[in-house]
């Protein structure tokens, strides 16, 4: 009895053991990143950078602005774009999903989850950039949006399954259409899961570069023409990175520390929707 | 659209049948419901009581595969008539469910209003009127005047059952349906529900189902007795429960069985 309550414990604290050394590699390699990305970007951060367009190759000095605003606008239109149809889609997923068409939708949306996001901008190419005849911000927008659009439906649908059906019968015994039943109730109580949901997707494609190479292209001027090219974060380190200037290396590091710092604020106010979440549900 | 032969009887089921698909939860059940009485069903889980219950405001063909034979007759009107929209039907039998089930985004008021404004806009004054009404009726007023606005779920769970009777006598219906109010209550919260039924049959017509049969015995004018989806007896309740006709009957209330 002994020998196997010992077994028991021994067993017990080697896996206790193993999985926390498993997470501390898991953590060790997001702080090694953020460690790494405040000590090489975080000296070149001044005001002007956050200010200043970029200068030509040779010069020192110069900001990202262009690519600060220009990411703002493409992932705010790829939201614009994105979030109705993909909150709209895992409505009718969870609310009117269950017959042959459902499957159909979900089936195609994991499909594009799974979809590489280079393949995104390749279709964007085609369908936007070659008829229009010159690379936009807004055909990067597109390309983001479908991105988004998927995860987003499969996430809200979640979001709504887990509203209890006891809610939906009480809606409806009280007299409520179906669909109001589904937009003032059941939406309503998964509002703050689908806010949540819909932050970190748009933190997700905030940091793509892929689909944006052959749409939104870069720019390396101040622009906020949605229908010219226009630059991005992502975009800007790309370039900035794979160049020859020691100045220029610089920068990207400089301009990856703001795109993360931008990606985990999203990510922070998604915690903070969730907190929001569990209060109303106390 | 006769009148009721009888204009004491607000609603009878005749020759109901309810099926998930093809396997019948009640079987060929005829029921009448006098107007201003509470009527209780019993009998053991899975006998078909609530199945009974949810074919009253239409609810059992929203369950996967539910659908009916036979009438239901609300007021000499059969609900099942396809001139019969069943949402409104639903404002004109209210329900209340087995667990409390508020809406949590809500308040306490908007809980109370939501079967009123469904029904479109009003005067604010109206509403309020309304709520104030519905929460007396359902003996919440006193304890929730002044925190209105608050969130229903910060009540009890007896008071967030009482909430629930609240919101469905809100839109004023004529039949009050009772799916096991008390199943999720500690004694205090089934007295309070238990009172209310006594208050509120002489408004309304109640029908409650209920594993309790001392809570039918103590809430109820009738009482039926359901098994295997089968209508064995229906008396007044203290004759069925003195000296009950059918053998089945005296097994389930003695305890034999169930």
């Amino acid at each position: 009895m002994s020998v196997r309550r010992w077994r028991r414990r021994f067993t017990s604290g080697v896996m206790t053991g193993l999985v926390a050394f498993l997470s501390f590699l898991a953590v060790l390699a997001l702080v090694l990143i953020l460690g790494d990305l405040v000590a090489r970007g975080a000296s070149s951060l001044d005001w002007s950078f956050f200010t200043k367009n970029p200068v030509p190759a040779g010069e020192s000095g110069g900001g990202v602005a262009n690519a600060i605003v220009g990411t703002g606008i493409i992932v705010g239109l790829a939201a614009l774009i994105g979030l109705p149809i993909g909150i709209g889609t895992g409505l009718y997923l969870a609310e009117y999903g269950s017959g042959r068409l459902g499957w159909i939708v979900r089936f195609v949306a994991d499909v594009l989850n799974g979809t590489p996001s280079i393949v995104v901008g390749i279709f964007a190419w085609t369908w936007l950039v070659k008829p229009m005849g010159h690379f936009s911000a807004f055909a990067g927008s597109a390309a983001l949006a479908v991105l988004m659009v998927p995860m987003l439906a499969r996430t809200t649908e979640e979001m709504v399954r887990l509203v209890p059906h006891s809610l939906r019968e009480a809606a409806l015994a009280l007299g409520y259409p179906r669909w109001r039943t589904s937009l003032r109730v059941i939406a309503r109580t998964a509002l703050a899961g689908i806010v949540t949901g819909c932050l970190v997707g748009i933190a997700r494609v905030a940091g793509e570069t892929a689909p944006l190479l052959f749409t939104a292209l870069g720019n390396l001027n101040f622009s906020t023409h949605v229908l010219e090219p226009m630059q991005t974060l992502s975009l800007q380190i790309y370039v900035y990175a794979t160049g020859p200037f020691d100045e220029w290396h610089r920068l990207a590091w400089a301009a990856a520390l703001v795109l993360m710092g931008l990606v985990l604020l999203l990510s922070l106010s998604a915690r903070w929707a969730i907190r929001q979440r569990r209060g109303a549900a106390r | 659209m006769a009148p009721p032969a009888d204009a004491r009887l607000q609603l009878e089921t005749v020759r109901l049948t309810a099926l998930y698909g093809r396997r019948a939860a009640v079987k060929d059940v005829s029921l009448m419901f006098p107007r201003h009485t509470v009527t209780a069903l019993i009998g053991p889980s899975g006998c078909g009581k609530t199945t009974f219950l949810r074919c009253l405001n239409r609810m059992h063909e929203l369950s996967e595969g539910g659908w009916i034979t036979g009438k239901v007759l609300l007021d000499g009107e059969d609900i099942y008539d396809p001139s019969i929209d069943a949402i409104r039907l639903r404002r004109r039998v209210g329900m209340v469910f087995q667990r409390p089930t508020p809406f949590p985004t809500m308040s306490i008021y908007d809980n109370v209003a939501a079967g009123l404004r469904v029904n479109g806009g009003r005067p604010r004054a109206e509403v309020d009127a309304a709520v104030e009404g519905a929460l007396r009726r359902a003996a919440l007023w006193d304890e929730v005047k002044d925190r209105l606005r608050q969130s229903a779920l910060a009540l009890s769970g007896g008071q967030q059952q009482r909430l629930c009777v609240a919101r469905a006598l809100a839109p004023e219906p004529e039949v009050l349906l009772l799916d096991e109010p008390t199943a999720s209550l500690d004694p205090a919260g089934t007295q309070h529900i238990e009172e209310l039924c006594h208050e509120l049959k002489t408004r309304y017509t109640i029908c409650i189902v209920t594993h309790n049969l001392q809570q039918a015995a103590r809430v109820s004018d009738y009482t039926a007795f359901f098994y295997l989806g089968d209508l064995i007896e229906i008396g007044r309740t203290e004759e069925l429960f003195t000296k009950p006709t059918q053998e089945q009957t005296e097994a389930y209330i003695t305890g034999r069985f169930g």
